[in-house]
C-alpha cells in the first residue's frame, strides 16, 4: 500500500515534470545533479561528506542539487529512480547496500544519466557508472604503519583494537599492521574488536592494564575507540602522546581528534577523507579525465608534532 | 564466638555473609596467585596529576556506575519485590541529555564549557530520569504491572529516545571540568567516581537517619496489607523509590559520560542492569523484596568488579570475561542459597557437637 | 493395650538457639483414636508435629510406629511410612481438579487417563462420605471441602497416623460438624488422629484421649472423659483454677455514661452496607454474628480499610472524613486486624520496628524516631504486656501467636489511641495470653479509651463489653445491653426468629 503510494506520487511528479520541465532545464542553463547518500546523523564522516556536496554543487558553482538520505537501500533505489525520472543530468551515489543496483543503473544508461559512485563500491558491471571516488582503506592501514615505522622505537608492544569485523575500514587497516606482526617487527600484545565502540575499548585496554603485561602503542582502528582507550590509560596514571609512555593512534581525523593531537595527547590520525565532491565536480566539467573506473580519493596521515590548526579547520570533520 | 559464627551462616547476620566471603575469597585467591595484584603505585597522568594507581583502584573506581544504580536498585527491589531493568537505558537518556544541555548552553552564549553549564546539565539530566522513574513507578505502583514488565518498555525503547535526543551522532564534550568528574580533580588522587560513590552513599544514610523511609519500604516491601491498614501510602512509598533510583541513574549516566568525553546512547552501561541485579542479589537481599541493605549492595556491586578485574589479571580478553564470570557467579550464587547455607550450619553445628563429645569422654577417661 | 500401640515417640528433645523446645518429651497413639495434642503457643506442639512428620530432626529419643524403631528424614519420607498432615492452610493446588490433588505427585501409570483417575477418586469421595466430584476444581469448593479433600488424599496414601494441624480455625459449625464425622469415620476404620486445635469444645465433642504439654514438656495424658474442662485449661497454662473463675465474675464493666467519642450514620464501604453506630469514650462494645455476618468488614469501614462508600462520620460532635487508614488514625483510632499473618505482622521486621510501626507512619516521614528511643518504647511495652521474645531484634515472625499479638497491641497501644477497634485478638492464641489481652481491655476502658472488640467465642465478649450488636447477613439485627447481655439472648439474637 505504501508502495503503491510512493509509485503513485512519483508517476504523478514524473507527469507533472513531464509537462513543464522541458524548458525548464534549459532556461536555468545549471547541471542538474541527484545525490543519493546516507543521512548526515549517520556520522562525523557522513555529516562532512554531506556538507562538501552542498558546499561543491551550489548554484554558484553552476549546479541544481538534490539529494536524498537514507540508510535503507530500497528507500534509496526509489530515490534514484525519481531522480532519473525527473531528468538529472548527473547521478551520485553513496550505496546503503552493495546490491540491487543493476536495474536502476541501467535505467539511468538508457536515459542517458550519467553516474558517479563516491565512497562506496557497488556490486554492477563498470559499464554502468562512468568513475567511482573512494577511499582506500589497505592505504590508510599502510600509511599509519608506515609513520609507525618511521618512529624507530626500540620495541613495538601494540594494543590493536579493530572496527567491525568485516567491515571496508576494518580489513583495510588491520592488513597493514597483521603483516608486521607477521614479520616481527611489531609485538601483538592484544588484537580485538571493539566493533567502534568507545567503552569496549576502554575495557580492553584496561584489561591489558590490570594484566600486567607492558604496551607501548594502541593502534585504535578509529577516532572513538582511541578516545575509550585513552580514558583508561588516564585512569591508571600512564602518560601518553608526544612525549608520553604510549603512542595513541586513530583514523577519521574528527575535528575533536585532532584536537587531542594537536594537544599532543594523541600522535597520529590517519584521514579517511569524505571530500569527493571537488574530484566527481572536476570531471563532471571536464577539468580532469579518469585514468580508470576506480578513483582513489587522496589521504593524508598527520602527526602530533606537525599538525597545524589550518590543519584541523580544512580536513577535520564535525564540529 | 563459635555460637556466632553459626548464627553468622545460619541467619539475621548472615546477610552481608555471601559479599564478604566472596571478596574474601577472591583476595586469597589472588593472594596465592601473585601478591603484587594489590600493590598500588602513584603515577602521575598526561594531566601532569598525581593519582593512585592499581589493580584495587580499578576495582574501586570501575565499580563505581554499578555501585550507584545497585543502591537505587536496592530500594526498588526492596519497595516492589522486582527489580528495574531499564537503568542502562534510562542512563543513557540521561546522559544524552546531560550532553545535550551542554552542547545547547554552548551554543546560546558562544562560549567553551563552563561550570555552570555542567550544574544545569547534570540537574536537567536529573529531572529527567526522575520523570521517566516516575513513568515506571506508576506503571509499577499505580497500574500493579509487574516491575520487569512494566521497566520491559523502557528498557525496550530507551536508546532510541536517546538516539533522537543525540540526533542520531555520537557527540563529544571536552573540557577540564568533565575529565574531573569522570577522571581526577586536580590534586587529588582518587579518582572522582569513587568519592561520588561515597557521596551518593552518605546521601542514602543522611535519607534513611532523617526519614523512616528505611522502615516503609521494608513494611510495604514485606507486608502490604499490613502496612496499607498501619497507615502507609504504598503507593507512594513505590513510586518514591523508582524515583529515588532516578537520581542514581542520572547520577551514573553522568559519570559514564564524563569518564569517555562523550555520549553513544548505544553502548553507554549497555547490560548494565543485569550486573546490577545481580550486586544486589550478591549483597545478601532478597530479590523478592523485604529487608535490605544497601551496604550489601554496594559491596556486591565490588565484588563483580573484582571478579572482573581478577579475571583481567589472569590474562582473560575483554570478551571472555562475561562467560568466566557467569560460571563464578553461579557459584557465588549457590553458596549463598538457602539450602547450601542451612548445610553449612548444619555442619557447623555437628563439629561442635562432635568436639564436646570427644571432651566429654576425655573427661571421663 | 501394648499390642493396641500404632505411635509411640520416646523422650524427645529438641532445641533451637536459646529454647529448649522438646524436652524428654513422650506421646503415644493408639488405633482407632482421636488424640487432641493440647498447650499454649509455644508448649512445643508444633515443634513435636515437626519432629514426627520430618520437617525438624530431634536430637533425642526414638519414634516406633506399630513396634518398629523408624528415622524420619523429610515430610516426603513421613508420608511413605504412614504419616501425614493436614495443615490449617491448605497446601494444595486450587487450580487443579479434586482428583487431580488427590494423586497429584503420585501418579501412577494407571492415573494417567483422567477419566479413571476422576472414577477413583469419586469411588473414595462417596466411601468416605465427603460431599465433593472428582471434577470439580477445588479452588471452587469450600475451604471445608478442600480439608477433606486433603485428608481423603492422606487416607487413600495408607496413611495410619493423620495429624489435623488446626484444621476447624476457618470452618462453620456445619463445616466442622462434617469435618467430625469424617474423623470418626476413619476413626472406625483404625486410622490413629492426631487432633491440634485452640478450640476446647471441639476437643470435647470429638477425642478420647488429651496429651498436655507445657513449655515443650510433658504435662500428662488424659481420657478427654476425665478431665474436666477448667482442669484442661488450668494444666495448659498452670495457673490456679481461682485465677480463672475471678475474672469471669469480674463487674468490671463500664457502662459508660461519657460523652460520644465516635459516631456514624449510614456508614458504608466496599464490603461493608450501610450502618449506623457509636460509641462513648470508655465503652467496651462488640460486634457479634457469625462468620460472613459482616462484623469484620463493618469495623474495617469504620478503619477505613475499604474503599468509604457512604455516610457521615463525627468524632467528638465534629464531622469528619475517613478514607484510609491514616485518617483514622489521626483521628486518634487504631484498629488490630483480624488476619494477624496478612494485615497484622510484618514478619521478617524486627520487635522494635513492629512496635513503633503506626507512631512513625503518624509522625509522618519526616520525624523518624529515633533508635534510643525506639528501643526505649520496645523494651516498655516488651515489660508492660509480658512479650517473650529473645530480644527486641528478634524478627517478630519467629514469635509465637500470642506474642505476635502482643506486640500489633503494642504498636497500636503506643499511638495512645482514643478508640481501640480490636477484632479477633484472641484467635489462635493461648489461654493466658487471651486472659492478658482481656483484662487490657479493661484496663484501657477504664483509662476513658473506647473499645470495640470482636471476638468468636461469645463468651470471652460477654466478659468484656457493656454493649453487644449483633449482625447477620450483613446486616445488624440487635442490640443487646445490661440483663440481656448473656449467652441465650445472643445466641437467640444471632440464630433469629423467635428472638
Amino acid at each position: 500500500m505504501k508502495k503503491f503510494g510512493a509509485l503513485l506520487l512519483v508517476g504523478v511528479l514524473a507527469l507533472s515534470f513531464a509537462l513543464t520541465g522541458c524548458g525548464a532545464g534549459g532556461k536555468s542553463g545549471k547541471i542538474k545533479v541527484g545525490v543519493v547518500n546516507n543521512p548526515p546523523s549517520e556520522s562525523g564522516y557522513r555529516e562532512a561528506n554531506v556538507k562538501d556536496m552542498e558546499a561543491v554543487f551550489s548554484a554558484e558553482n553552476g549546479y541544481e542539487l538534490k539529494t536524498a538520505y537514507s540508510l535503507k537501500n530500497d528507500e534509496q533505489l526509489q530515490a534514484a529512480q525519481g531522480f532519473i525520472t525527473e531528468g538529472v543530468d548527473y547521478l551520485l551515489i553513496s550505496a546503503a547496500e552493495t546490491t540491487g543496483w543493476d536495474e536502476v543503473l541501467k535505467k539511468a544508461k538508457e536515459a542517458g544519466i550519467k553516474v558517479y559512485l563516491f565512497d562506496r563500491m557497488i556490486d554492477v558491471d563498470e559499464s554502468l557508472y562512468e568513475a567511482a571516488v573512494v577511499s582506500d582503506m589497505a592505504k590508510e592501514g599502510d600509511t599509519a604503519v608506515n609513520w609507525l615505522l618511521d618512529q624507530k622505537l626500540d620495541e613495538y608492544n601494540v594494543i590493536h583494537i579493530q572496527g567491525a569485523m568485516g567491515s571496508d575500514a576494518q580489513i583495510g587497516r588491520t592488513g597493514a599492521l597483521d603483516a608486521q606482526f607477521a614479520a616481527g617487527t611489531m609485538n601483538k600484545v592484544v588484537q580485538q574488536t571493539a566493533t567502534w565502540d568507545e567503552a569496549e575499548a576502554k575495557k580492553i585496554v584496561e584489561s591489558v592494564i590490570n594484566s600486567g603485561e607492558d604496551f607501548n602503542v594502541i593502534y585504535a582502528e578509529n577516532d572513538g575507540m582511541a578516545k575509550g582507550a585513552v580514558a583508561a590509560l588516564d585512569e591508571a596514571g600512564i602518560t601518553h602522546g608526544v612525549g608520553g609512555k604510549v603512542i595513541v593512534m586513530g583514523f577519521d581525523c574528527n575535528k575533536w581528534a585532532l584536537r587531542e593531537l594537536l594537544a599532543q595527547k594523541w600522535n597520529y590520525d590517519g584521514q579517511c577523507s569524505p571530500f569527493q565532491a571537488q574530484i566527481i565536480s572536476d570531471l563532471i566539467q571536464g577539468k580532469t579525465t579518469a585514468s580508470s573506473k576506480k578513483i582513489i580519493n587522496e589521504e593524508k596521515g598527520f602527526d602530533a608534532t606537525t599538525l597545524t590548526q589550518a590543519d584541523i579547520d580544512t580536513y577535520g570533520l564535525g564540529e | 564466638m563459635k555460637n556466632n559464627f553459626k548464627r553468622f551462616f545460619s541467619s539475621g547476620l548472615g546477610q552481608l555473609t555471601i559479599p564478604i566471603i566472596s571478596i574474601c575469597l577472591l583476595i586469597i585467591f589472588n593472594l596465592i596467585r601473585d601478591p603484587s595484584f594489590f600493590s598500588i603505585s602513584i603515577a602521575h597522568n598526561n594531566d601532569g596529576n598525581m593519582v593512585l594507581a592499581g589493580n584495587l583502584i580499578s576495582i574501586i573506581n570501575g565499580a563505581s556506575e554499578l555501585a550507584i544504580l545497585a543502591m537505587g536498585m536496592t530500594l526498588v527491589t526492596a519497595a516492589c519485590g522486582g527489580q528495574d531493568i531499564s537503568v542502562g537505558a534510562a542512563a543513557a537518556i540521561a546522559g544524552s541529555v546531560f550532553v545535550k544541555i551542554i552542547k545547547m548552553c554552548m551554543f546560546d552564549f558562544n562560549s567553551d564549557i563552563k561550570a555552570g553549564y555542567i550544574i544545569l546539565a547534570f540537574l536537567a539530566a536529573c529531572v529527567v530520569a526522575m520523570l521517566f522513574g516516575a513513568f515506571n513507578g506508576t506503571l509499577v505502583a499505580v497500574f500493579k504491572i509487574q516491575p520487569m514488565i512494566a521497566t520491559l518498555i523502557l528498557f525496550t525503547c530507551g536508546r532510541s529516545i536517546a538516539y533522537w535526543i543525540n540526533g542520531g551522532a555520537t557527540p563529544t564534550v571536552s573540557s577540564p571540568i568533565i575529565t574531573a568528574i569522570g577522571g581526577f580533580i586536580p590534586g587529588v588522587p582518587i579518582p572522582t567516581p569513587v568519592i561520588i560513590v561515597v557521596v551518593m552513599a552518605v546521601l542514602f544514610k543522611l535519607l534513611f537517619h532523617f526519614t523512616s523511609l528505611e522502615l516503609f519500604t521494608q513494611s510495604v516491601g514485606i507486608n502490604g496489607n499490613a502496612a496499607r491498614l498501619n497507615g502507609i501510602n504504598s503507593t507512594f512509598i513505590k513510586l518514591l523509590s523508582f524515583i529515588i533510583l532516578g537520581i542514581c541513574v542520572a547520577v551514573a549516566g553522568t559519570i559514564g559520560v564524563s569518564r569517555l568525553g562523550l555520549i553513544n546512547h548505544e553502548t553507554l552501561l549497555i547490560d548494565i542492569e543485569m550486573d546490577t541485579i545481580l550486586a544486589v542479589a550478591i549483597g545478601g537481599n532478597s530479590l523478592g523484596g523485604g529487608k535490605f541493605k544497601i551496604g550489601g549492595s554496594i559491596l556486591g556491586a565490588y565484588v563483580i568488579q573484582m571478579l572482573t578485574i581478577t579475571l583481567y589479571a589472569m590474562k582473560v580478553s575483554s570478551t571472555d570475561v562475561k562467560a568466566y564470570k557467569a560460571v563464578v557467579i553461579i557459584l557465588l550464587v549457590v553458596i549463598g542459597s538457602p539450602v547450601v547455607k542451612k548445610y553449612f550450619g548444619r555442619m557447623v553445628s555437628k563439629a561442635k557437637a562432635n568436639r564436646s563429645e570427644k571432651k566429654a569422654k576425655g573427661a571421663v577417661e | 493395650m501394648q499390642e493396641n500401640v500404632l505411635l509411640q515417640m520416646r523422650n524427645i528433645d529438641k532445641s533451637f538457639p536459646g529454647v529448649h523446645a522438646l524436652n524428654n518429651v513422650d506421646f503415644t497413639l493408639r488405633k482407632g483414636e482421636i488424640h487432641a495434642l493440647m498447650g499454649e503457643n509455644g508448649a512445643g506442639k508444633s515443634t513435636l508435629i515437626k519432629v514426627l512428620t520430618g520437617v525438624y530432626q530431634m536430637e533425642k529419643g526414638e519414634i516406633k510406629v506399630e513396634g518398629n524403631k523408624i528415622s524420619i528424614h523429610s515430610p516426603q519420607d513421613a508420608q511413605n511410612k504412614g504419616i501425614s498432615t493436614v495443615y490449617q492452610e491448605i497446601t494444595l493446588c486450587p487450580n487443579l481438579t479434586v482428583a487431580e490433588n488427590m494423586f497429584i505427585g503420585r501418579d501412577k501409570k494407571s492415573f494417567i487417563n483422567s477419566k479413571a483417575r476422576i472414577k477413583r477418586a469419586n469411588e473414595i469421595l462417596n466411601k468416605l462420605g465427603i460431599p465433593a466430584r472428582g471434577s470439580q476444581i477445588l479452588g471452587n469448593c469450600s475451604l471445608a471441602i478442600q480439608q477433606m479433600v486433603a485428608i481423603a488424599r492422606a487416607v487413600d496414601m495408607n496413611c495410619k497416623v493423620l495429624i489435623l494441624d488446626e484444621p476447624t480455625s476457618s470452618l462453620d459449625d456445619k463445616e466442622v460438624n462434617m469435618l467430625f464425622s469424617l474423623m470418626r469415620d476413619l476413626k472406625s476404620r483404625g486410622v490413629g488422629i492426631i487432633f491440634v486445635t485452640h478450640f476446647l469444645e471441639q476437643v470435647y465433642e470429638v477425642s478420647d484421649r488429651i496429651t498436655v504439654l507445657r513449655n515443650g514438656e510433658l504435662v500428662g495424658e488424659y481420657l478427654t472423659e476425665e478431665l474436666p474442662q477448667v482442669e484442661l485449661v488450668s494444666k495448659m497454662i498452670g495457673k490456679e483454677l481461682e485465677e480463672l473463675s475471678s475474672l469471669g465474675e469480674s463487674d468490671e464493666k463500664q457502662s459508660a455514661e461519657g460523652e460520644v467519642f465516635y459516631e456514624a450514620h449510614g456508614l458504608s464501604s466496599s464490603e461493608a452496607l450501610p450502618f449506623d453506630f457509636s460509641i462513648k469514650k470508655g465503652e467496651v462494645n462488640g460486634f457479634t454474628g457469625l462468620l460472613g455476618s459482616g462484623r469484620s468488614e463493618s469495623v474495617r469501614a469504620i478503619f477505613g480499610a475499604d474503599k468509604v462508600g457512604g455516610g457521615t462520620v463525627k468524632i467528638k460532635g465534629k464531622k469528619v472524613s475517613i478514607t484510609k487508614p491514616v485518617d483514622a488514625m489521626r483521628h486518634g483510632i487504631g484498629y488490630l486486624a483480624e488476619d494477624r499473618k496478612r494485615d497484622g505482622i510484618i514478619a521478617e521486621l524486627s520487635v522494635r520496628e513492629n512496635i513503633i510501626l503506626a507512631l512513625q507512619v503518624m509522625n509522618g516521614m519526616f520525624k523518624p524516631i529515633s533508635r534510643s528511643e525506639a528501643e526505649a518504647f520496645a523494651d516498655e511495652y516488651i515489660k508492660v504486656l509480658n512479650i517473650k521474645t529473645a530480644s527486641r531484634e528478634t524478627p517478630v515472625g519467629s514469635l509465637s501467636g500470642g506474642n505476635q499479638q502482643k506486640v500489633i497491641l503494642a504498636r497500636w497501644l503506643l499511638t495512645h489511641p482514643d478508640y481501640l477497634i480490636l477484632d479477633e485478638p484472641t484467635r489462635g492464641i493461648d489461654v493466658g495470653t487471651k486472659l492478658e489481652i482481656q483484662k487490657l481491655v479493661l484496663k484501657l476502658a477504664e483509662e476513658g479509651v473506647s473499645v470495640t472488640f470482636i471476638s468468636s467465642e461469645i463468651e470471652e465478649m460477654l466478659r468484656t463489653c457493656s454493649r453487644l450488636i449483633v449482625m447477620r447477613d450483613r446486616h445488624i439485627v440487635g442490640e443487646l445491653k445490661g440483663k440481656d447481655l448473656n449467652q441465650t439472648q445472643v445466641m437467640k439474637t444471632i440464630a433469629g426468629g423467635e428472638a
